[in-house]
């Protein structure tokens, strides 16, 4: 996993304040860190990255049962009563053009993801130092890459029913055929997970507007950004495997 | 209550394996070329799973008493194990199941991997909600074709399986709802269903197998005895899954004859 | 380091909540929603039984109008035994054993003051919980409930027109699944990360309970199957209502051609199966782990081989993906597969195997005590035993042909799953209802109870055994139309009797378990003088378990009778007698 940590070690014992390393910090509460968050920030952020992975994989079992089905489904012929033979069904649906359109949008919307998400870790970085006495940073314009990439993310969306909108035009509807089925399914469920992201997003830009901890935020920014790659990952591959498996 | 134990698990032990040894309730009779083989794999399976089963549920009962707490006297043995045994007891099982596996296979390979004789006597079975339909090809040899808008439960018989009358090979094809075989030659069956699994069980015959619909299975078998032997269906089909039932009727070449003709004879 | 620190941070880090509502209803506390999970397991526990105790009334006594009930038709029997399998399988044993104890004992075992997220441990109760309503709301609908049989075959389970209790009620079954698979995958995700990433100092993955490696490797099975699940249970609907025809061929139900083709009734088994499998090794890995963990406490010694145990589980667990295709050998899947499937499922039964000789070499110059949970784990063992040998004659292609579809597989697999994992979860509150209530339970009630459970389950389902050799097939509402079978019908009728006798010694432990709730003898912090670290703790444990602080382990989990140290138990967090292991 490639790392993502800010420049200076905030859990390292030599930067972190308070000095007491061992007693129970007092006074503490469930929620709200201060200082707790950012002294335990590696253990937390490890144990978020850890299940969004191990849910990552759970969400991707999905999809290879959607894979299989859709593959041997391709391949098979089905049984013809009347000429009591074996027929190959599989007529492709020919794919608007606007998906790819909305392919670039989920692409940018990554990288959008990318720099809210460094964005934060480097606003993490300069707090502890700005809390040093004596030292003083100019404050930094913060552009709001976050809700940017949820914008992205709902256009792609608008633009995927645009596509289903411009296929029911043509005549392809759920029903219409088993090519057509997939067309639906695969790209309505990546679309549901991706909504789910968006949910998050809109979370992380709440906590944002709320000035939950910082430490906090980046945390949240950090698994939604896995996720958020992931969807994008996971939308080519969509994309490559109705495009190019026949 | 280590005893108590004992005695209840050895119990019940010696009363299962009485049940399976005195074979008081058993397979039905074999009437098929394959039963022989099927059920002398049946009785190896058996005596080797029994043989541990008996030992692995008297070991338990006697540990249960043999190892009880006795008070102060009794004392426990610190081990972790033993790795040696761990191994000779892993490959000992592996051996057991594995082999037991590989022997069993040679009869599923000669049962399924081949295609039936070219001239084995064909019957199409078709399954449908309740009821079983058998269609021979008649003297032509070659099945009819069947459309789905003419098929008609209700008025038995050809309309059941949509026969396309139009259809010349249809001519001569007889459907029934008894299916009638000649001893000793290998019947294709072509399992089909029209609605939802059902599937063709003879247990006399020690043939089962799923009829899907949208496939059609080819399956063989060699009836060795004359009689009449139920058909059940195995796979849950609906509420009348538990009637769905039909009878085989094994007769000799002669009779088989006879009664295909009459059947023809029925058609003109 | 930091992970040390972040831990003794988090047994401070949430204040127990105060209000009934946080405190009980949406509690974030892992053992609260543990009981939830186990309440709710305990509710469909008496629905199941219920439900198979109207079965066994009709089977033999088809014509009996019952009160309340009125005729069990045909298809009502169906149902029944449709809504058994499926309340049975996923609200009972998916969920006591794993949602309910695990979500208890996982963090506790480990040294954890919690879940690693407590409010998706939350959430996946209540999708849980959902799930449960919307499967009851299914015999209140229109039509009833579903008759497809808990593995809903297609076409069977897509189309409406294929039978009563197959339009809506169906869809509420294929619903509460969907709702089901989702609370299992985020159960899933915590326990893995649990597991991973919150373990106290000095508890390596090789020092944990052997009940902690068998919830991991459940959970990740459940991880890997239930998207699967999910998928079919998707594709299902979408056949049901949208028209589509993932798994619907042309069909021609009652004469009219339905409008659907060119789907595959097979890709249904193949997913489900795929979910399947591993699905019973869900039901039953916790079971084993329990039981592994009682031999050795009330043995007053070591398990014997834990490495070989560990291997055994996480073998059981890979392999749990390889035997799908050997619920299908008859289904009209090639018989090459076939028999690529049966070799694995052989193999599978090796490390099953492997448990059960470390059982008997735990026990083996032991000083056994037979406290009630012991008495279940013993059960346990005979009954996974008389289970676990009819699996190999079903493994064998050939011999799956007589017996595929009849009483012998469902003797086999409910001493297994119905009995031996029932045991599992009875034996689990026998030993834990101390530590969880702060009472012990009866003892003279949990014989009763085990007697009665021990004998009657035999009872029950070994003559299943015969009557499947004699050809005798399930899901038939009755034998009458089929002579064979119904000249097996002494068979059916003293199951029945036994069923009627087994059930009765179930309100045993009902009574038993409430009752010593309210009045039940005080427990100690650690009455069955056992190792593992919930029992360092208090009764009940506070809401951070630990009360302050994290434990620290330097001992493995089966030190019993260590020589040379001053009782026959060191604890994990004993630093004075640290055994060689």
């Amino acid at each position: 996993m490639a790392s993502f940590t800010p420049t200076v070690s905030i859990a390292d014992p030599r930067t972190s304040l308070g000095g007491n390393r061992g007693a129970p910090p007092t006074g503490s509460r469930g929620g709200g860190d201060g200082n707790d968050g950012a002294r335990y920030f590696h253990s937390r952020l490890r144990r978020a990255r850890l299940g969004m992975a191990v849910g990552i994989i759970g969400i991707v079992m999905i999809f290879v049962s959607f894979t299989s089905a859709y593959v041997v489904r391709q391949g098979m012929p089905s049984f013809d009563p009347r000429t009591n033979s074996l027929v190959h069904d599989w007529l492709a649906v020919p794919l608007p053009r606007l998906l790819l359109i909305n392919t670039f949008v989920l692409l940018l919307s990554s990288a959008a993801m990318e720099l809210a998400r460094r964005q934060t870790a480097r606003q993490v970085a300069l707090a502890q130092a700005a809390a040093i006495p004596g030292v003083s940073l100019g404050e930094e314009k913060q552009i709001p890459w976050l809700a940017l990439t949820a914008m992205l993310g709902t256009i792609f969306l608008t633009g995927q029913w645009l596509v289903w909108r411009e296929l029911a035009a043509r005549g392809f509807y759920v029903a219409t055929s088993a090519s057509s089925s997939f067309v639906y399914l695969l790209t309505g469920m990546h679309g549901v997970h991706l909504l789910g992201g968006i949910v998050a997003l809109l979370i992380g830009c709440a906590a944002s507007l709320l000035r939950r901890p910082l430490v906090s935020q980046y945390v949240v920014q950090d698994v939604t950004g896995w996720y958020w790659h992931f969807m994008a990952i996971l939308w080519v591959y969509i994309l490559c495997l109705l495009e190019f498996v026949h | 209550m280590g005893l108590v134990i004992l005695i209840v698990i050895w119990l019940i032990t010696f009363a299962s394996t009485y049940f399976f040894a005195a074979k008081t309730w058993w397979l039905p009779t074999g009437a098929s070329a394959a039963a022989a083989a099927i059920d002398h794999q049946f009785a190896v399976s058996y005596v080797l799973m029994g043989a541990v089963f008996v030992a692995a549920q008297l070991v338990l009962g006697w540990f249960a008493w043999k190892y009880r707490d006795r008070g102060p006297s009794s004392k426990a043995v610190y081990t972790h194990g033993n790795n040696t045994m761990e191994l000779v007891w892993t490959v000992l099982t592996f051996v057991l199941f594995v082999g037991m596996n590989l022997m069993s296979s040679s009869i599923w390979a000669s049962e399924r991997f081949d295609p039936a004789k070219p001239d084995a006597i064909k019957v199409e079975v078709t399954g449908m909600q309740f009821a079983w339909y058998f269609r021979y090809p008649g003297p032509d040899g070659k099945f009819g074709g069947t459309k789905p808008e003419l098929v008609d439960p209700s008025a038995g018989g050809e309309s059941a399986v949509g026969l396309d009358t139009s259809d010349s090979a249809s001519k001569d094809d007889i459907v029934t709802g008894t299916m009638v075989v000649p001893v000793n030659r290998e019947v294709e069956v072509i399992l089909r269903a029209h609605d939802v699994i059902h599937s063709f069980f003879v247990p006399a015959m020690r043939f089962k197998q799923d009829a899907v619909p949208g496939l059609a299975i080819h399956m063989h078998f060699t009836p060795i005895t004359t009689g009449d032997y139920e058909i059940a269906c195995a796979e849950l089909c609906g509420l009348g899954h538990y009637k769905m039932h039909g009878i085989l009727k094994v007769v000799s070449q002669e009779e088989f004859d006879k009664w295909l003709a009459a059947r023809e004879a029925e058609k003109q | 380091m930091a992970t040390r620190e972040f831990a003794a941070h988090e047994s401070h880090a949430h204040a127990a909540p105060q209000s009934f509502i946080r405190k009980w209803v949406f509690s974030l506390d892992h053992k609260v929603i543990g009981l939830q999970y186990y309440f709710l397991a305990l509710s469909a526990v008496f629905v199941g039984m219920f439900l198979s105790l109207l079965m066994r009334i009709h089977l033999i006594w088809p014509a009996l109008a019952l009160p309340l009930v009125g005729e069990i038709k045909p298809e009502t029997y169906l149902s029944l035994l449709t809504m058994h399998g499926t309340i049975m399988v996923f609200f009972v044993l998916t969920t006591a054993p794993q949602g309910g104890f695990g979500n208890y004992f996982l963090p506790i075992q480990i040294g954890a003051a919690d879940m690693a997220f407590p409010v998706l441990n939350m959430l996946s109760f209540w999708v849980t919980f959902l799930g449960y309503l919307v499967i009851l709301a299914a015999f209140f609908v229109t039509g009833g409930a579903p008759l497809h049989g808990w593995t809903g075959y297609p076409p069977l389970s897509a189309l409406p027109s294929a039978g009563p209790g197959e339009g809506l009620g169906a869809d509420l079954w294929a619903i509460s699944i969907g709702l089901f698979c989702l609370g299992a995958l985020m159960s899933a995700l915590n326990f893995i990360t649990t597991t991973l990433d919150m373990r106290a100092k000095g508890m390596t993955l090789m020092r944990m309970p052997l009940t902690c490696w068998a919830w991991f490797v459940t959970a990740i099975l459940g991880l890997l199957a239930f998207g699967v699940l999910l998928s079919a249970a998707i594709l299902l609907l979408l056949d049901r209502n949208a028209g589509t025809s993932f798994y619907v061929p042309l069909v021609i139900v009652n004469g009219i051609v339905a409008a659907h083709k060119g789907g595959s009734p097979l890709l249904w088994q193949h997913l489900f199966w795929f979910f399947g499998h591993p699905e019973v090794y869900i039901a039953i890995l916790p079971a084993m782990g329990l039981c592994s963990q009682l031999v050795s406490v009330f043995s007053r010694k070591p398990i014997f081989g834990y490495k070989a145990m560990v291997y055994a589980i996480l073998s059981i667990g890979l392999l749990g993906f390889m035997v799908w295709g050997h619920h299908m050998f008859m289904s009209g899947m090639s018989p090459y597969t076939a028999f690529a499937f049966s070799i694995m499922t052989m193999a599978i039964g090796v490390p099953s195997a492997i448990k059960t000789f470390n059982w008997l070499g735990t026990m083996w110059g032991g000083k056994i005590r037979f406290s009630s949970p012991m008495l279940f784990a013993i059960g346990f063992v005979s009954l996974f035993v008389s289970g676990g040998i009819s699996g190999p004659f079903l493994a064998q292609p050939v011999l799956d042909i007589p017996l595929h579809e009849t009483y012998f597989v469902i003797g086999h697999f409910h001493l297994i799953m119905g009995v031996a994992s029932i045991f599992g979860i009875f034996a689990a509150t026998y030993y834990w209802f101390p530590k969880m209530f702060g009472r012990m339970m009866n003892e003279t009630l949990a014989r009763t109870h085990f007697w009665f459970s021990l004998v009657g389950t035999y009872l029950i389902f070994m003559p299943m055994h015969y009557y499947g050799m004699a050809a005798g097939l399930r899901r038939y509402s009755q034998s009458t139309e089929v002579a064979y079978m119904h000249n097996l019908l002494p068979l059916q009728k003293f199951i029945t009797y036994a069923a009627f006798v087994t059930i009765a010694g179930q309100f045993v432990f009902l009574f038993n378990l409430f009752w010593s709730m309210k009045f039940g003898k005080k427990a100690v912090d650690n009455p069955w003088e056992a190792t593992t670290l919930e029992w360092t703790t208090a009764t009940p444990p506070p809401h951070d378990n630990f009360g302050g602080h994290t434990p620290v382990v330097y001992n493995g989990p089966y030190e019993y009778s260590v020589p040379g140290a001053p009782r026959d138990y060191v604890m994990q967090t004993d630093t004075t007698v640290v055994a060689a292991h």
